[in-house]
């Protein structure tokens, strides 16, 4: 399997990245390097093998937990917002998305 | 014992000496701080605020005062710049999150907080914790107007490892008694490896991901970084336990007294060797020192078992498909909006996103967004990902094999010593291949260790790596232990430090 420049373009696209056209390049060429040391793995028969997300479920069975729906923090919008690149008005701001 | 010597103290001495008040927490943490600013050089450090950290070590010292210690009470500790701090910015190495403040601690900063430690600042780390060298950093470290790569303590022309490498430089260095660092597949065992301390990766789940800047969350778990396996364990006594409320995937195990078994015989233990782990890609020197370092085991009492652990090679490329997988999705929440950088000039929100991410991210953080994105992608998903998580489970379950045959496993952490500054950075892939022995065990979210097992080519340090089956710790804190009682590794230094 051999990606194209315009694979590249696309999933650059779906990572929400901009990519000069250098850079493209050299994904390019890195990223086929990189699949040709996976084409191992996709040769090997996984049939009846279940998929494993938590690792400790190979020995036991974990269920992802949850939290009672419960208000547990104090506002702290103020801390919260204090890294964040524009405000106003307690309002984290964006360029305008509908006309 | 006079103050100038106190960074040669265990982190076990120093406790008891500031218990003692032989030493106040205010000089020692006065002491690390000399010694930290002295050597900017290794570029260790990415934040230290003096003021900070001595109002910690006053209140560490009216606790002693009044005698209302907790296990760590007034000894210094550092972070690594992945765990989020309300002292100190929070990086995770990224240009995207220069100068972040966090509005809360991570929950292993404020469990040591909560037992008297005291923070003496953060350690540079790669960016998002990705690499193996610690080139990918894209924060100046303290003392420097632009990022440098951190430098390994025994030869300044060599890179420390990854991605913890200014935590295991800092702790060979001797600026800091021991450091936290995250382990997604190698990350805490190939730096002590290359700096020639030890370190330990408890089983996933154990330790809090709350407030670890996220990387591979199937893969990511905490653990200290210490000159010696006692050390460790004090420290992960601390830092593992429950957190139910905050990580949705932490283990229900209980804390637990990690130092309880550090002295008990390993007269009988079984030490698995996996023949995988001694291939054509290991270094004679590396495999001297750990052939050596077996043979020390054997006059110990333990018996070494011939192991397999046939899907070794396999580890690579599993790996390298489910971690960027998982960071692709973790790290979409950089966006421009509510934290970090946002580009300077923009069209439309697309635009934003777009330039945001093309100018906070570094090149291998890009790579693996890419890798991520694609296999994750419509039509994909199956081929790549879903294949990697089925044998992700096979994986595991050849450690479930072997471990009915032995009791630890044992063998190198990485394929070589530490390699030179820019040897491997025009090359992504060679990177990923120098990972293969610390793979396996991260897939399995097994307890992992690395300990100073001689030295190499250049007179680098070289690990070994102990690897125990789930909330196996205290065995492999165990072996470790009697192993530095009998041998003298651990305790030498590099010159200059």
């Amino acid at each position: 399997m051999s990606l194209s420049p315009t694979d590249i373009s696309r999933i650059a696209h779906l990572a929400r990245l901009e990519l000069q056209p250098a850079e493209s390049e050299r994904l390019l060429s890195q990223l086929n390097g990189f699949f040709d040391i996976v084409e191992k793995m996709r040769a090997v028969d996984t049939t009846g093998v279940e998929p494993l997300a938590h690792p400790y479920a190979t020995v036991q069975d974990v269920a992802l937990r949850l939290r009672d729906d419960l208000v547990t923090e104090a506002n702290q919008r103020e801390a919260n917002q204090r890294s964040a690149p524009a405000v106003e008005r307690g309002l984290f701001l964006v360029p305008k998305v509908i006309e | 014992m006079s103050l100038a010597d106190l960074h040669n103290l265990t982190l076990v001495q120093l406790t008891r000496q500031l218990r003692e008040k032989q030493v106040s927490a205010v000089e020692t943490a006065q002491h690390f701080l000399t010694r930290a600013q002295a050597h900017p050089d290794l570029g260790t450090f990415v934040a230290i605020d003096a003021e900070a950290t001595l109002a910690q070590a006053r209140a560490a010292d009216a606790r002693l005062a009044q005698g209302n210690t907790g296990a760590l009470e007034g000894v210094p500790l550092a972070h690594k710049d992945i765990f989020v701090t309300r002292d100190f910015a929070s990086t995770a190495g990224s240009r995207m999150l220069e100068g972040y403040r966090s509005p809360f601690d991570a929950t292993v900063v404020r469990r040591l907080a909560e037992q008297g430690a005291v923070t003496l600042g953060k350690l540079n780390c790669d960016e998002f914790a990705m690499g193996s060298a610690n080139e990918n950093s894209a924060i100046a470290p303290v003392g420097s107007d632009t990022p440098t790569p951190v430098k390994n303590p025994w030869d300044l022309s060599r890179v420390p490892g990854g991605s913890s490498g200014g935590s295991a430089a800092a702790v060979a260095a001797r600026l800091t008694p021991a450091a936290t660092g995250t382990d997604t597949g190698g990350s805490i065992r190939q730096p002590a490896s290359f700096c020639g301390i030890t370190g330990i990766k408890p089983t996933y789940g154990r330790a809090s991901r709350y407030g670890m800047i996220a990387f591979a969350s199937s893969l990511d778990q905490a653990g200290p970084m210490a000159r010696t396996a006692e050390d460790c364990a004090l420290l992960l006594s601390h830092i593992c336990g429950p957190d139910p409320d905050r990580d949705s995937t932490s283990l229900d195990a209980p804390a637990e007294d990690f130092s309880r078994q550090l002295n008990d015989s390993i007269e009988g233990l079984r030490i698995g060797v996996p023949n995988e782990f001694f291939g054509d890609g290991l270094t004679p020197d590396v495999r001297a020192a750990i052939d050596a370092s077996l043979h020390e085991y054997e006059k110990l009492g333990a018996r070494l078992v011939p192991i397999s652990l046939p899907r070794t090679e396999l580890s690579i490329p599993v790996y390298y498909i489910i971690a960027p997988a998982e960071a692709s999705s973790n790290l979409s929440r950089f966006d421009g909006v509510k934290f970090g950088h946002r580009a300077k000039d923009y069209g439309d929100l697309l635009d934003m996103y777009k330039k945001t991410r093309a100018q906070g991210f570094g090149d291998e953080v890009k790579r693996r967004i890419m890798i991520g994105a694609y296999v994750l992608s419509h039509g994909y998903y199956d081929a790549y990902y879903l294949q990697a998580q089925k044998i992700r489970r096979m994986i595991a379950d050849d450690f479930q094999s072997a471990f009915a045959q032995c009791d630890v496993i044992a063998g190198p952490a990485a394929p070589s010593v530490a390699w030179k500054i820019g040897d491997k950075s025009d090359d992504p892939v060679a990177n990923y291949l120098a990972d293969i022995y610390t793979l396996p065990a991260s897939l399995a979210g097994l307890p992992g260790m690395c300990l100073p097992a001689g030295f190499g080519a250049g007179g680098m340090p070289v690990g070994l790596q102990l690897i125990g089956n789930y909330l196996g710790e205290a065995k492999l804190l165990n072996a470790a232990h009697r192993f530095q009682q009998a041998t003298d590794f651990h305790l030498q230094k590099p010159q200059g430090f």
